[in-house]
C-alpha cells in the first residue's frame, strides 16, 4: 500500500534511469536530507553533533569506500586503517608544508595519495584471491602503521609522533562550531554516496560486479580484471582517504598512528558486513550500528538509574554488543540493508499480505 | 516467518531507541561543583587504571564525607570508561562537558593531546597530574593544561641525573623501553638532548600496545647490553618487561622506571625476582600512614563507602597518586573561591586558582598528605609547581626510598619548553599571553 508503485509509468529513459525510480523513495530521501541540513543543525545538542553525528558520517565514508572493494568488486581488505592513515597523515603534510593550500583540495588530495597508495596495494589481487588476498592488505595496514611510527618527516619531527590539525579555514571561513563542522562532513558525505551510488551503477561497477560474482566468467564476457580490480582498489582508496583526512582534521584534531590501526580495519570491515555487502544504504546502517551502539550501550544502565559501577557497564557493553552482533549475522546474514528491503517488500503489500 | 520478522523489528527497533536516545542530556544540580572522571577498569591498562581510580573518586568522596565539600560546595562526579583509548577518551569528554565541568584529568597522554585544543575553546582546566606534553608547562601558551607534579622531560632529566651520580656517563649506553605511544615517545627528546651533553649513547626501543609482546626488544637488550634501561611503559607492558628482563638475566639494578612505571601491579606479578627493580617516585611511594589515609578508613570505609575492594589497597603507589590528583583539582577550586567567593566557580575561575596554587610543607601536612607531596608554587610561567623527585627500589615486599631529592635541571629544560612551546603557538596561531601582566 505505502510503497506501491503503481501508477508510476515511466515515459523516458530518463526517468527510467533515475537514481531513485521510485516516487516514495525520493519523497524519503529528500525529507531525510532536509532533516539532515536544515533540522539536525539547529536542534542537536552538542554532544550529539561532535561525539555522535560527526564520527558516524566519517566511518560512513569510509564505510562506503570500503564496500566498493569488498561489496562491490569482492576484494576483501584489511588494510581500510592504513589507508585513512595516509589520507590523514597526507592532508597533514599537504597543510603543514604548502599553508596556503585550499583546505578541500588538501583533502581531495589527499584522497588521492591514499589512491596511488590502495592501487599499489591492490597489485597482489591480480594474483591472488580470498583470505590470501586479505592477509597481504594486512601487510599493508601494518607497514603504514609502522611507517607513520617511524620516519619522523610525515610527523614534521614531532618529538611524541602526535600530530595536530590546523584550523579547519576554507574559503577564509573557519568551521570551529559543532553543527559548522557537520555540515561540512555531511556534504562531504552526500557528494560521495551519490558519485559512489552512480558509479556503482554505470558501466565500471558493472565491471566490479562481475569480477565479484566469477572473475572467469567476466573475463570471457571482456572484462579487464587488471582495471577492474585495480579501479576498484583507487576508487575505494580514494574514498577511504578523504574519510581518514575528515577523521583527522574535523573529528580528532590532534592524532597519533595508533587511531588508525588494525582495529580500525576490523571495524570497517565488520561495518561493511553487518550494513549489507554491495549497499550503499548499507554502509550508513552498518557505521550506525557499530558507531553508536556502543555508546548506547554505555549509557542506557545510567538513564535507567541502575547503579552500576564503571567496570560492569563497560564488560556489558562488551557481551551486549557481540551478542547482538551474532544475533544479526544470524536472522539476516545479508545484513541490514536487506532487512531494510525486506520491510520495503512488506510495505508494499501491506494491509493485504499473500 | 513472521516471528523471526517480529524479533527483527524488535531489535532493529532497538538499536533506533540506541540512536535517539544517545540525544538525551543530564543536567547537573545547580548547588555542586562538577569533576568529571575519566577513568579505565577494563582493558590491558587496567591494573594500573583501577588504583589510580580509585584514590581519585574516594578523595572527592572524602571532601565531601568529611568537609561537607568545598567551603560548603558539594562535589558531584560521575566517572566515564576510557580504555585508555584515545576515541573513547574525546567521547567521554564530550558526553561530561555538558555538566559544566571545571577540571578534567584524563590519565592519558594520548587523550591529553587530543584534549589541548577542545579545553582552551571549551573554557575548562586539564590537570595532568605526572603527565601529559611536556612544554605545557609554558603557561603563557598553553593556558589551560597543567602538568602538576613533573612532566616526562623532568623525569627523564632526574633518572639521568641519578645515573650520572654513579660514574661518569661518556661512553655509556643508555637503552629506553618505551610504549609505543605519545606516552612513551615524550622523553626522547630530553634523553637525546642529555646524551648530547654528558655523551653517552642511547638506543630506543619501541614497544607496541598494549605491550605483552616483548621478545624481540628483550633480545637486542641481551645483545647490546646497556648500562642502564629505562622502562617507559603502563599497564601490562610493565610486568611483562620485568619479567622478560629476568628470562634474559638482565639485571634489575640497573632498571629504572618512570613514576607510571613503578608501582605494586609492575613489580608484583613476578615477586620475588623484580626485587632491585627501581622507579623515580613522583614524590611519594607506597606509604600508608599518612592521616589522610587514616580519615579515608575512618569516614569511607568503615561505613562500606570505599571505592577499591578493600582496605588493603589503600596507600598503594597508584592509589596515592590519584588521590593526590583530586587533591590538587580540590585546591584548585579552594583557591578559585578564595578570589571569587564560596560559591559554584567556572572554568575559568578555577583556571586562574590553579594558576595561583601555593601549597607550602605546612599547607600539604595540615591536608593530611604529610610529605607525599612537596611544596608546589605554580604561575603563569610555570604550570608544573615543582620538579622533584627521588629513586625507590623494590625489595621483593615494599618499596622503600634509595636516594635523596633530586630536582630536574632547568638550565636545560627551559629551553626546550620554551622552542616547543612556540612551535606549537606557531602552529595554532596562539599569541602567547603577557605573563608579566598576569595577577
Amino acid at each position: 500500500m505505502i510503497y506501491r508503485e503503481t501508477g508510476q509509468f515511466k515515459t523516458n529513459y530518463a526517468s527510467d534511469q533515475q537514481l531513485f525510480p521510485i516516487l516514495q523513495d525520493r519523497i524519503f530521501v529528500i525529507a531525510f536530507l532536509v532533516l539532515a541540513f536544515a533540522v539536525v543543525p539547529l536542534v542537536a545538542s552538542e554532544y550529539l553533533l561532535r561525539a555522535i553525528l560527526v564520527p558516524f558520517l566519517i566511518l560512513s565514508l569510509a564505510a562506503i569506500g570500503l564496500n566498493i572493494l569488498v561489496g562491490y568488486c569482492g576484494q576483501v581488505s584489511l588494510g581500510t586503517g592504513g589507508f585513512m592513515a595516509i589520507g590523514a597523515y597526507a592532508a597533514y603534510n599537504l597543510a603543514v608544508r604548502i599553508p596556503d593550500l585550499n583546505l578541500l583540495v588538501v583533502f581531495l588530495l589527499a584522497g588521492a595519495c591514499a589512491t596511488v597508495v590502495g592501487a599499489l596495494f591492490g597489485i597482489p589481487s591480480l594474483r591472488i584471491k580470498g583470505f590470501y588476498l586479505a592477509v597481504a592488505t594486512l601487510a599493508a595496514q601494518f607497514f603504514i602503521d609502522w611507517m607513520f611510527a617511524r620516519i619522523k618527516w610525515f610527523t614534521n619531527d614531532s618529538s611524541s609522533g602526535n600530530v595536530s590539525a590546523p584550523p579547519l579555514d576554507i574559503f577564509g571561513y573557519t568551521f570551529t562550531s559543532p553543527a559548522e563542522k557537520y555540515l561540512l562532513v555531511l556534504v562531504f558525505v552526500c557528494v560521495f554516496a551519490l558519485i559512489a551510488r552512480n558509479l556503482v551503477r554505470g558501466a565500471i561497477g558493472r565491471s566490479w560486479m562481475a569480477t565479484r560474482d566469477m572473475d572467469i566468467a567476466a573475463e570471457v564476457i571482456g572484462i579487464r580484471p587488471l582495471r577492474a580490480k585495480l579501479s576498484a582498489f583507487a576508487v575505494s582508496s580514494f574514498f577511504v582517504g578523504v574519510a581518514g583526512a575528515l577523521w583527522a582534521f574535523v573529528y580528532l584534531g590532534s592524532w597519533e598512528p595508533l587511531a588508525f590501526d588494525v582495529n580500525r580495519s576490523f571495524q570497517l570491515l565488520f561495518m561493511v558486513i553487518i550494513g549489507g555487502l554491495g549497499s550503499i544504504l548499507g554502509s550508513f546502517l552498518g557505521a550506525a550500528f557499530i558507531v553508536i551502539l556502543p555508546l548506547f550501550l554505555n549509557q542506557f544502565p545510567t538513564w535507567l538509574g541502575i547503579p552500576l559501577s564503571t567496570a560492569a557497564i563497560s564488560h556489558i557493553e562488551f557481551m551486549v554488543f557481540g551478542a547482538l552482533i551474532v544475533f544479526f549475522l544470524i536472522v539476516e546474514p545479508r545484513g541490514l540493508a536487506r532487512l531494510w528491503a525486506i520491510g520495503k517488500e512488506k510495505l508494499r503489500l501491506w494491509p493485504f499480505p499473500h | 516467518m513472521k516471528r523471526t520478522l517480529r524479533i527483527k523489528a524488535a531489535a532493529l527497533a532497538l538499536a533506533v531507541a540506541g540512536a535517539l536516545g544517545a540525544a538525551q542530556e543530564a543536567v547537573a544540580q545547580a548547588n555542586e561543583i562538577f569533576v568529571p572522571v575519566l577513568v579505565y577498569r577494563t582493558g590491558a591498562y587496567a591494573p594500573n587504571g583501577i588504583p589510580w581510580a580509585d584514590g581519585y573518586v574516594d578523595y572527592l568522596k572524602l571532601v565531601n564525607a568529611r568537609d561537607g565539600g568545598v567551603n560548603g560546595i558539594k562535589i558531584a562526579f560521575e566517572e566515564c570508561e576510557t580504555g585508555y583509548a584515545t576515541d573513547r577518551g574525546v567521547e567521554c569528554y564530550e558526553r561530561l562537558k555538558s555538566k559544566k565541568p571545571v577540571i578534567f584529568n584524563p590519565l592519558s597522554t594520548g587523550i591529553t593531546y587530543a584534549l589541548t585544543d577542545k579545553v582552551a575553546a571549551d573554557k575548562i582546566v586539564l590537570f595532568t597530574t605526572g603527565y601529559g606534553r611536556a612544554d605545557s608547562v609554558d603557561g603563557s601558551v598553553f593556558a589551560w593544561n597543567f602538568p602538576l607534579l613533573g612532566t616526562y622531560w623532568s623525569a627523564a632529566d632526574m633518572l639521568v641525573q641519578h645515573v650520572a651520580k654513579k660514574g661518569p656517563l661518556k661512553g655509556k649506553k643508555i637503552a629506553l623501553v618505551y610504549h609505543d605511544s605519545p606516552y612513551g615517545k615524550e622523553p626522547i627528546k630530553l634523553l637525546e638532548e642529555r646524551a648530547k651533553r654528558e655523551g653517552f649513547q642511547l638506543s630506543l626501543l619501541p614497544v607496541t600496545h598494549p605491550g605483552v609482546e616483548q621478545k624481540a626488544v628483550w633480545l637486542q637488550i641481551r645483545q647490546q647490553r646497556p648500562d642502564y634501561v629505562f622502562l617507559w611503559g603502563w599497564g601490562v607492558m610493565n610486568s611483562t618487561s620485568i619479567k622478560e628482563a629476568i628470562a634474559v638475566s638482565y639485571p634489575r639494578l640497573q632498571m629504572y622506571g618512570v613514576w607510571w612505571s613503578s608501582a605494586e601491579p609492575d613489580v608484583e606479578p613476578a615477586e620475588m625476582a623484580s626485587k632491585g627493580y627501581n622507579g623515580i617516585a613522583l614524590g611519594h611511594s607506597d606509604e600508608r600512614d599518612f592521616p589522610v589515609h587514616k580519615d579515608m578508613v575512618k569516614y569511607l570505609y568503615d561505613k562500606g563507602q570505599g571505592t577499591a575492594k578493600d582496605k588493603k589497597d589503600i596507600g598503594a603507589v597508584l592509589y596515592n597518586r590519584g588521590m593526590i590528583s583530586a587533591m590538587l583539582t580540590i585546591e584548585a577550586i579552594k583557591q578559585a573561591q578564595s578570589k571569587y567567593g564560596k560559591r559554584v566557580v567556572t572554568g575559568e575561575e578555577v583556571r586562574w586558582g590553579a594558576e595561583n596554587l601555593n601549597l607550602d610543607a605546612g599547607k600539604i601536612k595540615a591536608l593530611g598528605f604529610g610529605d607525599m607531596v612537596q611544596p608546589l608554587k605554580t604561575s603563569c610561567t610555570d604550570h608544573e609547581g615543582v620538579r622533584k623527585g627521588r629513586i625507590h627500589t623494590w625489595d621483593g615486599k615494599d618499596w622503600s626510598y634509595t636516594s635523596d631529592w633530586y630536582e630536574a635541571d632547568m638550565k636545560i629544560l627551559n629551553p626546550m619548553i620554551k622552542t616547543s612551546a612556540a612551535a606549537y603557538a606557531a602552529e595554532k596561531k596562539i599569541t602567547p599571553r603577557d605573563c608579566s601582566k598576569e595577577k
